[in-house]
């Protein structure tokens, strides 16, 4: 089925790129979002089975194939209005689209590999295809973002091969040469220690520019930035997944292995630190989108602390990663309309927010209230899980020191936010203010109520797919 | 036979270290390409024959002449100027690179472990850091992305040491070379030529905090 699903992906993509009418535009993109959900539902019912050799629908790649396939879909959406409210050029339009299925398509590959080389090469392509979206529009600034993004993420996606070349070089010893996930973690014990070591280290380093952490975080921001907001919320949530799911595969096959807790070490220091930079960077940050982007950092930061943790932490990591999908779109969906008012990301030139965009801004409020964790947000639930398990782990430091940072997070935040939504902006003309109509914001609403009610009262259905995604991990 | 081509190699990460003008640099990665296709060909002979061709065909046509010829290109189409313009003066980068290869020695010889060749290992990590080295001292863009592919020739010459075993991982990195070598160059570097004058990496400092 993925190979129908990825030829489907490749031929839409092509006619995407060449078509230049509008309505076969709307059309093709149509049909890959009802291919895609095909392909979903399909994967759903064929869990853990086998498919085409190299890749596996196991629980963690059904429930986040399933994240995708509902993010896309108000992507789409929005993408539409985006290019009615912009520069609309056939050419421009078409590599838009075909970047963005290429996107899909190749995080949904990457999710489903059970293969490290596969999971590899498409990863690599998420880099091809997010470029083209982050210079969609064609200036000095988002060249200078692409530039930083395919650079970092090259000299990155290095260190993954150069960390697969070591972990083969502690498979030659052990006398094997299948690189396919599961054999790997019934093999774990007998491999080389201090190959794995390297290996760790190099993979780690390279799948952190993906997921957001320290210590190559910095190419995402920029790309959140300077990509179209409805591109820049694939940027920042499912794309951001796709590392992490490197790291998580990676770090099963490790938990086998005698270095369990020296890893364990590493993503802790990595996590807590993302958290510190995050904040650090929050506190001054004057760009709405930039902003927002800081706020993934620290998100992936509590949830690879989660991870760490152990114990009931990694529940929530999964829990955590899967809610973050859904808020962060929602904010970035909304940032687009904040764009279209004032013309402006800076927290200076927007305000009273109230009284042009009445919908828009209570998505803001809402979005706020979840994405800071408050309850009811069903992030509330997960970041509370997190901090139950470095309780429980008897890392107290670490919980301390998260929680005052996450504090200050929450101030800076709050204090953005509400300039966005009642103080006056200066110098702001009013007189032509774009009206936004409501059925815009719909969307967000959806998925605003989808992170409370899985936080909340998550489906019994759900709660097993995680439970069975962390099965591999020792207790 | 191989231990001097890589020994060469090791000559030619020197010599990157004090080169001027970026022609220099270009004639550096082309005579690279040769080197490694020697010690493709002595390594690999015993893989079948399509894998080989395919491995001789890349490190011959595409990193000894297709890449230097492309970016003698952009370097006459965008007139860059002829200077590598080092943060650091090329005294310090000499004893730089040297440390960098006595430290990737020292580190390979604590590791006791009967499958690998050192000199492989030796040769990739001092590449891979020399790259890196390169990519942080070097003012203009298109250094950065000749550092690139000197990483990238370290990653080709460590993909060596396991490649009899796995050619299959030997194409990937080979399919890594081309991938992102034409993003960074083909698409790239023309565009930043159209977008701004000078290839500086100056130029690139407005989007921060």
């Amino acid at each position: 089925m993925i190979g129908i699903y990825l030829i489907g992906a490749f031929v839409i993509g092509v006619l995407l790129f060449y078509n230049r009418n509008k309505t076969v535009n709307y059309l093709l993109s149509g049909i890959f979002l009802l291919l895609q959900w095909i392909f979903t539902i399909y994967e759903y019912r064929h869990l853990n089975i086998e498919d085409s050799g190299y890749f596996m629908p196991d629980s963690l790649a059904v429930i986040f194939l399933v994240v995708l396939s509902i993010v896309c879909i108000p992507a789409f959406y929005h993408s539409y209005i985006y290019f009615k409210h912009n520069r609309d050029i056939p050419r421009e339009r078409g590599i838009y689209h075909a970047a963005t299925v290429l996107l899909i398509a190749s995080l949904s590959a990457a999710y489903l590999a059970s293969h490290i080389g596969v999971t590899w090469v498409f990863v690599e392509l998420t880099t091809l295809s997010a470029s083209a979206l982050i210079y969609h529009r064609r200036n000095v600034r988002t060249l200078e973002g692409t530039w930083k993004y395919i650079f970092v993420c090259s000299i990155s996606i290095t260190l993954v091969f150069i960390g697969i070349l070591f972990l083969t070089l502690a498979l030659q010893e052990a006398g094997l040469k299948n690189l396919s996930y599961q054999s790997l973690i019934e093999k774990a014990p007998v491999l080389n220690v201090f190959w794995l070591k390297l290996a760790f280290l190099f993979i780690f380093t390279g799948y952190t520019a993906k997921a957001g952490l320290v210590p190559m975080y910095t190419a995402g921001i920029d790309a959140k930035d300077k990509a179209p907001s409805p591109a820049g919320a694939l940027i920042g949530s499912v794309l951001m997944t796709v590392g992490f799911f490197g790291i998580f595969r990676f770090y099963e096959i490790i938990s086998h292995t005698s270095i369990y807790s020296w890893s364990n070490k590493i993503i802790l220091i990595s996590g807590v630190l993302s958290v510190f930079v995050a904040t650090v960077y929050m506190l001054r940050v004057k760009n709405i989108k930039r902003m927002l982007a800081y706020s993934g950092v620290y998100h992936m930061g509590l949830v690879v602390i989660g991870l760490a943790a152990g114990g009931i932490g990694r529940y929530a990591a999964i829990l955590h990663l899967v809610l973050h999908s859904f808020t962060k779109p929602t904010l970035f969906f909304q940032t687009g309309q904040i764009y279209r008012i004032y013309k402006s990301k800076s927290i200076y030139d927007i305000g009273n927010y109230f009284k042009y965009n009445l919908t828009g801004a209570l998505v803001l409020l809402f979005a706020f209230f979840i994405v800071t964790a408050m309850p009811p947000s069903g992030m509330f639930v997960s970041e509370f899980l997190v901090f139950r398990s470095l309780f429980e782990s008897g890392n107290w430091w670490i919980l301390a020191f998260i929680l005052l940072l996450l504090t200050l997070i929450i101030w800076s935040f709050g204090k953005n936010i509400l300039k966005i939504l009642f103080i006056p902006p200066v110098g702001f003309n009013d007189e032509k203010v774009e009206k936004i109509p409501a059925v815009e914001s719909y969307s967000h609403f959806i998925l605003l109520a989808l992170v409370i009610y899985l936080g909340l009262h998550p489906p019994a259905e759900f709660v097993q797919l995680i439970n069975s995604a962390i099965t591999h991990l020792p207790h | 036979m191989t231990n001097i081509l890589l020994i060469t190699f090791l000559i030619t990460l020197i010599y990157i270290g004090v080169a001027k003008r970026l022609y220099t640099y270009i004639s550096i990665l082309a005579i690279q390409g040769v080197l490694l296709f020697g010690v493709a060909f002595i390594e690999l002979i015993e893989i079948n024959t399509i894998n080989l061709v395919f491995v001789l065909m890349e490190t011959i046509v595409f990193k000894a002449i297709v890449i230097p010829l492309f970016l003698n290109y952009i370097i006459n189409k965008n007139n860059i100027t002829r200077e590598a313009e080092p943060f650091l003066p090329n005294f310090i980068s000499l004893v730089i690179i040297t440390i960098i290869i006595l430290g990737s020695f020292l580190l390979s010889n604590t590791i006791h472990d009967p499958h690998l060749r050192k000199i492989f290992f030796v040769v990739a990590l001092s590449a891979l850091f020399t790259g890196l080295f390169i990519i942080t001292t070097r003012r203009k863009i298109i250094t950065h992305v000749m550092g690139f592919l000197v990483i990238e020739n370290g990653v080709f010459v460590l993909s060596l040491a396991v490649g009899n075993e796995m050619p299959m991982l030997v194409n990937t990195g080979i399919l890594l070379d081309i991938f992102v070598g034409v993003l960074l160059l083909g698409i790239f570097v023309n565009k930043i030529g159209d977008v701004l004058k000078e290839q500086d990496v100056e130029q690139l400092r407005n989007l921060k905090d």
